[in-house]
């Protein structure tokens, strides 16, 4: 995809929620082709450092910088997929409709829609409103979204909440298919990933 | 963002998008006036303007609370904020607006002829109340907007959006229910208040996206 050693750096991160100081301290680098899993209990903020990350909240101190994306992903924000709790995707539009759309609006088409589907294994009801499908079907189309369009990081919160367990390894298998491809790959979990060469992020010992 | 523009806009028109709650508040308020204010077919054309407009206020605050909120409740407003970097989030939002105004207000503009005539209004009240109504109404969307970012994170936001938008718009009303009146009584004009609601439009569609982009940025939790 044309992007040559990218990475991803968190320098001494601290984040708040509501002014209550959740984590500080934060360090790490993830180089391509490299996953993270942040884990830890709940509370420790790992959503709060995922939503760092992605822009949506301000770091209350520290820096994220993100290098050699170039003038295509000049940083964290815009390199990034996040699949936070909620699957981004109107209850009322199809599900085709829906990666149509995000297809379009995110740019960078990477998969086209019904090959994506077929990857998380809705190929057969992409026709149907999404508010009809199951609580894992919604995960595996928020899935294809990452899909549809490149980004070379993903951030996911909880990516596998409501998967079963053939699901599960569906998109194990994604997410090799993606490090290989020279993505990273950020995960808050309380699972293991299961993937080779994932490294740790232990949220709440820091604090 | 002809992308969002489709989405928003078949949102809106398929069931559950509000549009049609907007449309059908709009002809239930015009449609009282006259049993409220009587069978005085003079009184009702002298007033008819007027309540076009103030109807058409209300039902475009009624469904403005939603204007930011179900793409919160979703997570796609994550998204959309997270695109920041490749679509500017003003953009985003005035293209989001648009599709409000045109799955939820342009019904409304194209009801009002019908409307005019329960209020016994001339031919030409009628075409300057439609007139003022289509130059008018986006700037209420554009206003609302910013009232709707901030209320985003509220869970009973939709008051809140009410009460903060609606002195900011009372500009609008007034040059749009006073262009109207100057199409047909003759000492007051058509143009002058008629090309400044225009501009409060223009004005508000720059301000009103900013703005409604830097509440949306510090709401995100």
């Amino acid at each position: 995809m044309g992007v040559d050693a990218v990475r991803l750096i968190a320098e001494k991160l601290a984040g708040e929620r509501g002014g209550e100081p959740v984590f500080a301290g934060v360090s790490f680098a993830a180089e391509q082709g490299q996953a993270l899993a942040v884990t830890g209990e709940n509370g420790t903020g790992k959503t709060t450092l995922l939503r760092i990350i992605a822009g949506l909240l301000p770091a209350a101190a520290g820096s994220v910088a993100f290098e050699g994306g170039g003038e295509a992903w000049p940083s964290a924000q815009a390199a990034a997929h996040f699949l936070g709790h909620q699957n981004g995707m109107k209850t009322a539009l199809t599900v085709e409709e829906n990666l149509r759309f995000w297809r379009d609006f995110n740019g960078e088409p990477h998969l086209e829609v019904d090959e994506a589907l077929e990857m998380v294994g809705l190929g057969a009801i992409g026709h149907l409103p999404f508010g009809y499908l199951s609580t894992g079907q919604k995960r595996r189309a928020a899935i294809a979204r990452l899909l549809v369009s490149y980004r070379p990081l993903w951030l996911l919160d909880e990516p596998t909440a409501g998967l079963d367990a053939r699901s599960e390894r569906q998109f194990k298998e994604l997410m090799q298919a993606h490090l290989e491809d020279g993505g990273m790959i950020l995960a808050a979990t309380h699972l293991p990933l299961g993937l080779e060469g994932a490294g740790e992020l232990r949220m709440g010992a820091v604090a | 963002m002809l992308a969002l523009y489709i989405r928003d806009v078949r949102l809106g028109i398929r069931a559950g998008g509000g549009a049609l709650t907007g449309i059908i508040f709009f002809l239930a308020v015009v449609a009282v006036v006259p049993f409220g204010v009587g069978p005085d077919l003079n009184l009702l054309a002298r007033i008819g303007p007027a309540m076009l407009w103030i109807a058409a206020l209300l039902s475009v605050l009624l469904g403005l609370d939603r204007l930011f909120q179900a793409d919160r409740e979703d997570g796609s407003l994550d998204l959309l904020l997270i695109a920041g970097e490749r679509h500017m989030t003003a953009l985003t939002v005035f293209v989001k607006c648009l599709a409000h105004w045109t799955a939820s207000v342009l019904p409304l503009v194209i009801a009002a002829p019908l409307l005019g005539l329960l209020m016994n209004m001339e031919p030409v009240a009628i075409g300057a109340a439609v007139l003022t109504l289509l130059a008018g109404t986006p700037a209420i969307i554009f206003i609302g907007a910013a009232g709707a970012a901030v209320a985003v994170a509220l869970p009973r936001g939709g008051q809140l959006v009410s009460v903060l938008v609606l002195p900011l718009v009372i500009p609008v009303l007034i040059f749009g229910v006073s262009a109207s009146y100057g199409a047909v009584t003759d000492p007051a004009p058509f143009g002058p208040p008629f090309l400044i609601l225009c501009a409060l439009t223009l004005f508000f569609a720059v301000i009103g996206p900013l703005a409604a982009a830097a509440a949306l940025k510090w709401a995100a939790d």
